[in-house]
């Protein structure tokens, strides 16, 4: 495999979701404004309840994360059926480039656009509801951030391949796959306060361990486990998400290429 | 010898029909229905560097499985093919770079970008460095006609407009074997015009291209093609060049002939040595008459016995058969009926 092609079909699948990000004009109101909308009702509610200032922080922190999510499952899941759905699939499988390029350009692009969004998201947050802002490490936080993305993505390349393989199945799997998350992963409170068992099993989320970890960062408060261990979780999750990944893109384009699965659509 | 472009031996796919999920009750027409469908049946065939070659059948024929198979993305049930030498299943990898495919009526591409950017696209995935492919973009939307909707968003393009998009497509990573399916479908006459004489330019410009056409449209196999295969439910009916294809449906020379009115002389042409049969219709204003011919040259005698007997010769004309002929002696039947099935 040639890392020239490789980066060359990276740079060309990134294009079609950042040529979106400046030509579509409604995301702004959309994935911005409504996500500070449900924010509010959490924040006013623990306002009421004189929760500490820091569980506000928690909810703009949950928003902004929840937009990688619904990328991840939206933009990376069910990408590759849309993709052949399109008509574009079986032009990725035929060119020499391999799916692993396409799938990381689709990774690239919806990050840099979501990044985006999550920004929005935080400024807007942090500004209305004057979210104390206080690090414990900024390179921490960086660093978490980035291998939280890194294990989302990854999980999102392997939800990529398999929703393939899955159909129309995969359309009812990421509505389930949306609202349970929200609660396993401590969308709007600290996961700590789920009951141990049900915190362990969430742990295999990457959103889970990675808002706990930048929460224990941002507001000094404690987590679920040391930061440096979920960190190295997410880590280990990252890699093995994208080498399950590879091999589900492989495993999968065998197995379409004998059912026929590539160039049937609609199915 | 030169290894064949494309080559495949005893090639075969079936496709399963999907299980029904009721395991609690079958009816018995569900229970006797066949579970496979064979799509493609010990298909043997082989195209030549620099060759054209057309593969002509009604839709549901086994073309576009055909290609699909070839282009590698679909794998056959039995049998093997191979494409520049290579095979289609274990060294996919490597056919990848040498192919490109062009499909009638798809509808790839991404709305949010423009003509030349969604071509820039595909030129990327294959390579092509961003100079050469603006170039060839530039060419491409000029044979199709686009150059005015290069920077159009594609989402504001007619089916005919993308469809010609498409077709640069194929050509803009400059392909050593390249699949058209349908290259025209839906194309109004002035584009499929231009689209064909493109082709053939195209084919001109290096010898070592390879190109399989697969159509259903009968004036442009012919027009086009070096060879042809007759492909129906699967199988090949019969492979060659159209003109000895068509010498295969004709077993004698036939000519008409149009005679003035009131002409009676043709009733000893059946007689003349040469001949096989002649026959004659009268309608008002002529006398069409149909001479068969054991050897062609017999036609001489013919034109003379007729202007010796007084008969008057207004138009005079060879009868090629055309591959619609061709097709319903091999088929039974013509390939537009099944087609609008």
């Amino acid at each position: 495999m040639s890392f020239k092609l490789f980066f060359q079909a990276v740079q060309a699948r990134t294009y079609p979701r950042i040529a979106w990000l400046f030509r579509s004009n409604s995301w702004m109101i959309q994935e911005t404004v409504l996500p500070v909308l449900a924010v509010s009702a959490f924040a006013y509610a623990y306002r009421a309840m004189e929760a500490p200032a820091a569980y506000t922080g928690f909810l703009v922190l949950g928003a902004a994360m929840t937009t990688f999510w619904l990328n991840v499952l939206w933009g990376m899941g069910a990408q590759l059926y849309w993709e052949r759905d399109s008509g574009n699939l079986e032009l990725y499988v035929m060119s020499p480039a391999p799916m692993t390029a396409i799938l990381t350009g689709m990774a690239i692009g919806g990050m840099i656009t979501t990044v985006i969004r999550a920004t929005a998201i935080t400024v807007a947050g942090v500004f209305l509801f004057d979210v104390p802002i206080n690090p414990s490490s900024w390179w921490l936080l960086v660093l978490g951030f980035v291998v939280t993305l890194a294990a989302l993505y990854g999980l999102g390349m392997l939800f990529a391949s398999l929703f393939l393989l899955w159909g129309r199945e995969a359309w009812h799997l990421v509505s389930l796959l949306q609202e349970p998350v929200y609660l396993l992963s401590g969308t709007n409170f600290p996961v700590s306060i789920l009951p141990r068992a049900v915190a362990l099993f969430a742990s295999a989320i990457p959103l889970t361990l990675g808002m706990d970890a930048m929460r224990q960062v941002l507001f000094r408060t404690t987590g679920l486990f040391e930061v440096w261990i979920e960190l190295s979780v997410l880590g280990g999750l990252a890699v093995a998400f994208f080498f399950a990944a590879c091999w589900g893109l492989r495993y999968l384009e065998r197995r379409a290429r004998e059912e026929g699965k590539l160039t049937v659509r609609w199915q | 010898m030169e290894l064949p472009s494309i080559r495949t031996e005893g090639l075969t796919r079936t496709y399963r029909k999907p299980r029904k999920r009721r395991w609690w009750f079958k009816s018995k027409s569900e229970t006797d229905e066949p579970r496979e469908f064979v799509a493609l049946e010990q298909v043997s065939l082989e195209v030549h560097p620099g060759e054209l070659f057309g593969l002509l059948g009604p839709n549901g024929a086994g073309k576009t499985t055909l290609i699909k198979i070839l282009t590698t993305l679909l794998a056959p049930s039995a049998g093997a093919a191979w494409v520049d030498g290579l095979d289609v299943v274990a060294d996919a990898e490597k056919i990848r770079p040498l192919i490109n495919m062009v499909s009638g009526g798809e509808s790839s591409g991404y709305g949010i970008l423009n003509v030349r950017e969604n071509l820039w696209l595909f030129a990327r995935i294959y390579g092509v460095p961003t100079a050469v492919a603006q170039e060839r973009i530039d060419k491409m939307l000029g044979v199709v006609g686009l150059t005015d909707k290069a920077t159009s968003r594609i989402s504001h393009l007619s089916t005919g407009q993308r469809q010609k998009m498409n077709f640069c497509r194929g050509f803009i990573t400059d392909p050593k074997i390249l699949f058209l399916d349908e290259p025209t479908l839906g194309l109004d006459v002035t584009s499929a015009r231009a689209i064909r004489a493109f082709v053939k330019e195209w084919m001109k410009e290096k010898p070592n291209r390879t190109m399989l056409l697969t159509t259903h449209y009968m004036a442009e196999a012919d027009e086009l093609c070096d060879r042809l295969a007759i492909i129906d439910r699967g199988k090949v009916l019969a492979c060659d060049t159209p003109a000895n294809l068509k010498r295969q449906v004709q077993k004698y020379p036939i000519y008409e002939l149009s005679l003035a009115p009131g002409a009676s002389s043709w009733d000893g042409a059946s007689n003349l040595p040469g001949v096989h049969s002649a026959t004659a219709t009268t309608t008002p204003t002529t006398v069409e008459l149909k001479v068969s011919l054991l050897d062609e040259p017999a036609i001489g005698a013919v034109v003379q016995s007729l202007v010796m007997a007084g008969g008057r010769i207004l138009t005079m004309k060879k009868v090629e058969p055309t591959l619609e002929d061709v097709f319903i002696e091999l088929v039974g039947h013509g390939i537009s009926e099944v087609s609008q099935e």
